[in-house]
């Protein structure tokens, strides 16, 4: 089978979209970006086309006849124990980098047992965090992965009274070598089979369903790359395309009426005016300065000690937002500590915070010409429900009643538009 | 226009280059000699200058705005800023003049080395600019010197009245004129004026050609990047002599070879091969970067076949000439005449015009940071030229001797993102 790959290299997640001849989407795939943007892209496609493989799973399923609940209840199975053993397989490349760095460093020699006593709890625990109804913090091997070796160190630091910073950094540098190491081919296969053998008791058409999925053969025939590294990615200059144009034709793509894009992205803020074939016809950026993008909700997370997605709930709960004015992340900070040693409600101050970050968004959106009805957000903001509370506030407010669109894979919007360039370019190509 | 001490990276580096040089040279030459030779000098800009006049009794312009973008791209300007900072001016104020102070404080020395004279006269005769006569304000306060002012009516409705005329002409007869024959020691003489007059307008009909000839395709200049080369006698401090009327014969016969053989422009890196883009472009250059944002248009193979930059000293493409028979009036108009005093409908229409004329495919708007004069209504300008003209307009902000507010990637990434948009456009999109 034929795949048409996109890929948008961003500055925190690198998202890798993967579609079929028809440009149905077969897979989609993130992971954060790192140094080394070659291996963010082999992780993110090696996700989408594990993800692809599993949407060919469910339609093997679909033709067997299993019943949807044992269909849905066996797929569920499948992704969570395929997770488990990706996790164990990273895990295992993270405890010999970590063996290894720690083992070449003489005055570490103290660490070294309680470097292993941390890597048992961690294996010895998966099936645990892997386990039904078992929630994660994240997917990602260094948030999961992260967390649990902090737990874990915490403790160990305290009973074997050995320093904290220490494992700290040894984490930190053995994190860096484990992100730039690609799992490899036939990952899929070895990580599916291993979980199909965790099952009690699998249903016969999992089995026959599974050999089929992997057994189509998925070749990449074009690929565009976007996104702000898009100029660092091992792709040749014809196949990478600017992220205005993707996010405008993946907005398309998602809503036919799409008129209006605002991606709310890391480090920029896009506004993109779509013509009725999600051609762009007008765009703005933030320039000279960063101001009131994602990484500013990623810095008030750090500041008050909270997951990033945690701030949108939070957010939503305020029943009075403070005015904030500045957008600068720099200075968000103080305004942040200002506030809360005024008495203001944590809240109150993420709201306005949201707010803040969004008026920005709208002055950006007035010199791209306006909002046109549909409009379509995009980005990792968009997963934030503060702001798109805010964000819909004051479009109609300034524009009236227009449709809002949010894809729940907004995230992958510029992905999905550089897959359809792909896809576009292949067969013109071959016309 | 600029002297750069980088390697030449101008369509010129032939006759005329070379006459351009020496000129240049000459003139800053005299100027440091002024001590021993007497002659006199004064201050002045580029809009609205009155170089015929000045010269008529052997005054010698200076032209700190040049001064300022010659520092530029000489990698000095970051320190001049420094120092003008350091006094007091803020982060906002015009670079030009933070450039041009800064400059002074360090002794004053020119692009060619060699010291500047001290003001004998400070002449504003372009009152559009409000930051000029504040630049003037402290000029006088430094040097203690005589000013001598213009007021010059705004075309608030893109023309010039016979009464705004009679009110300039009748400043420069009762105020003008007196003061240079007080300070040059001189009595006003017409006939030498009316010679100097029809010089300007024989180099003016020579420019024009050179700048018209950007409508063939290929076009065989760049009339932004190249083009500010081209300006550069005509704007300053040469208009109405010989060597201008010469430098001008000469680029016109370049320019006429270079179209007989159907060439490209020259760029940094040689001759434009392959013209993929015509872009017209609103606003100044930047200067710190100069050559690495010309590469940006060259690599993508664009050429900018107008701007409005090289207007900002005279519009001559609409028939105005310096007119030898109303010597006094020709100047009047002359100095309502420059770009940056017509008023917003007419910059429009002057802008509409060229991405028509020029077949261009879109107009590309380089925003300055610190210069109001030029960026107010640009995004207003950018809208009704795209209304207009149907055809993709761009938008990208940076500085004029600032390199702080040079952002090479955002700049690129934007221009990229720009020229992609007007291919997708050409293409007709993804059906």
């Amino acid at each position: 089978m034929k795949a048409y790959v996109g890929i948008d290299l961003g500055s925190t997640t690198t998202k890798a979209v993967v579609l079929d001849g028809e440009g149905n989407m077969l897979g989609r795939g993130i992971t954060n970006s790192r140094s080394n943007y070659t291996v963010a892209c082999d992780v993110a496609l090696s996700e989408a086309l594990i993800s692809a493989r599993f949407g060919l799973i469910a339609g093997e399923l679909d033709r067997s006849g299993l019943d949807d609940t044992a269909r849905s209840a066996a797929l569920c199975a499948l992704d969570r124990l395929f997770r488990k053993h990706q996790y164990l397989a990273q895990l295992r490349v993270f405890a010999e980098i970590a063996r290894r760095i720690i083992g070449s460093d003489l005055l570490a020699r103290d660490y070294r047992g309680v470097l292993d006593e941390i890597l048992v709890a961690m294996e010895a625990e998966t099936s645990d965090l892997y386990a039904p109804g078992a929630s994660r913090k994240s997917d990602f091997f260094r948030d999961l992965a992260g967390s649990r070796y902090l737990s874990f160190a915490e403790g160990s630091a305290r009973s074997k009274r050995v320093a904290f910073d220490r494992l700290v950094g040894l984490f930190d540098k053995t994190i860096l070598e484990v992100e730039n190491v690609s799992a490899g081919d036939g990952a899929f296969e070895a990580h599916a089979k291993a979980a199909y053998g965790d099952f009690e008791e699998a249903p016969a058409a999992l089995g026959v369903a599974l050999r089929r999925a992997s057994a189509v053969p998925l070749e990449v025939a074009a690929s565009v790359g976007t996104g702000y590294g898009r100029q660092t990615l091992p792709f040749p200059k014809e196949q990478i395309r600017s992220e205005i144009l993707c996010h405008g034709l993946g907005a398309h793509a998602m809503f036919k009426s799409t008129r209006t894009v605002l991606d709310i992205g890391g480090q920029d803020t896009k506004a993109i005016q779509v013509d009725g074939d999600g051609i762009v016809t007008s765009f703005q950026m933030n320039d000279r300065c960063a101001a009131g993008c994602g990484r500013y909700l990623g810095y008030i997370a750090d500041e008050m000690n909270l997951g990033l997605h945690e701030l949108g709930p939070m957010a939503a709960a305020s029943t009075r937002p403070v005015r904030i004015n500045s957008t600068c992340t720099v200075f968000a900070g103080a305004e942040l500590r200002e506030r809360l040693s005024l008495g203001e409600k944590r809240e109150d101050i993420l709201a306005g915070l949201h707010r803040a970050i969004i008026l920005r968004a709208m002055s950006l959106l007035a010199r791209s010409g306006g909002i046109g009805n549909e409009f379509t957000f995009t980005g990792g903001v968009a997963k934030n429900p503060a702001a798109v509370a805010a964000l819909g506030g004051l479009v109609r407010e300034n524009y009236g009643d227009l449709t809002m669109n949010i894809s729940p894979n907004s995230i992958y919007t510029g992905a999905l538009g550089a897959a359809l360039f792909a896809r576009r370019d292949a067969q013109r190509a071959a016309a | 226009m600029p002297r750069s001490d980088e390697t030449p990276a101008t369509a010129l580096k032939d006759d005329s280059q070379l006459q351009q040089k020496t000129m240049i040279a000459e003139h800053y030459r005299r100027l440091a000699r002024v001590a021993l030779t007497g002659e006199k000098n004064v201050y002045t800009f580029v809009p609205g200058n009155l170089t015929e006049l000045l010269r008529s009794f052997d005054l010698l312009p200076v032209l700190p705005e040049i001064n300022a973008l010659q520092s530029a791209m000489r990698g000095k300007s970051r320190d001049y800023i420094a120092i003008a900072e350091k006094l007091g001016h803020s982060e906002d104020v015009c670079t030009y003049v933070k450039c041009d102070l800064g400059m002074m404080k360090s002794g004053n020395v020119g692009p060619t080395g060699e010291p500047l004279p001290k003001p004998d006269l400070l002449l504003l005769s372009y009152t559009g600019c409000f930051t000029f006569m504040k630049w003037f304000e402290i000029l006088k306060a430094e040097y203690d010197c005589p000013v001598a002012m213009l007021h010059v009516p705004y075309q608030a409705d893109g023309r010039v009245t016979e009464s705004m005329r009679s009110y300039v002409v009748k400043q420069i007869r009762e105020e003008l004129i007196p003061t240079l024959e007080r300070i040059s020691g001189r009595r006003y003489d017409e006939d030498r004026l009316k010679e100097l007059l029809r010089n300007s307008a024989r180099a003016e009909d020579d420019l024009v050609f050179v700048l018209e000839s950007a409508k063939h395709r290929p076009s065989p200049i760049d009339a932004y990047f190249g083009g500010v080369y081209y300006i550069g006698p005509i704007f300053t401090a040469f208009r109405g002599t010989e060597g201008a009327v010469a430098y001008y014969r000469a680029l016109r016969r370049e320019v006429e070879e270079r179209l007989a053989q159907g060439l490209g422009p020259v760029t940094p890196d040689g001759e434009l091969k392959n013209e993929r883009f015509r872009i017209v472009v609103e606003g100044p250059p930047n200067w710190t970067s100069f050559h690495a944002f010309w590469r940006m248009f060259a690599d993508a193979g664009a050429v900018v076949v107008a701007s409005s930059y090289t207007k900002v000293g005279g519009v001559y493409d609409t028939g105005f000439r310096h007119d030898a028979e109303h010597p006094i009036e020709t100047l009047a108009d002359y100095c309502m005449g420059c770009y940056t005093n017509l008023g917003l409908p007419a910059r429009v229409a002057m802008l509409t015009r060229y991405v028509e004329e020029y077949r261009a495919d879109g107009l590309l708007v380089h925003s300055i940071k610190s210069c109001n004069s030029f960026s107010a209504g640009q995004l207003m300008i950018l809208r009704e030229v795209e209304l207009r003209t149907g055809r993709p307009c761009g938008f990208i902000e940076s500085d004029l001797v600032d390199p702080r507010y040079f952002s090479a990637a955002n700049i690129k990434n934007r221009l990229e993102s720009y020229f992609q948009m007007i291919e997708q456009k050409r293409a007709g999109g993804v059906s």
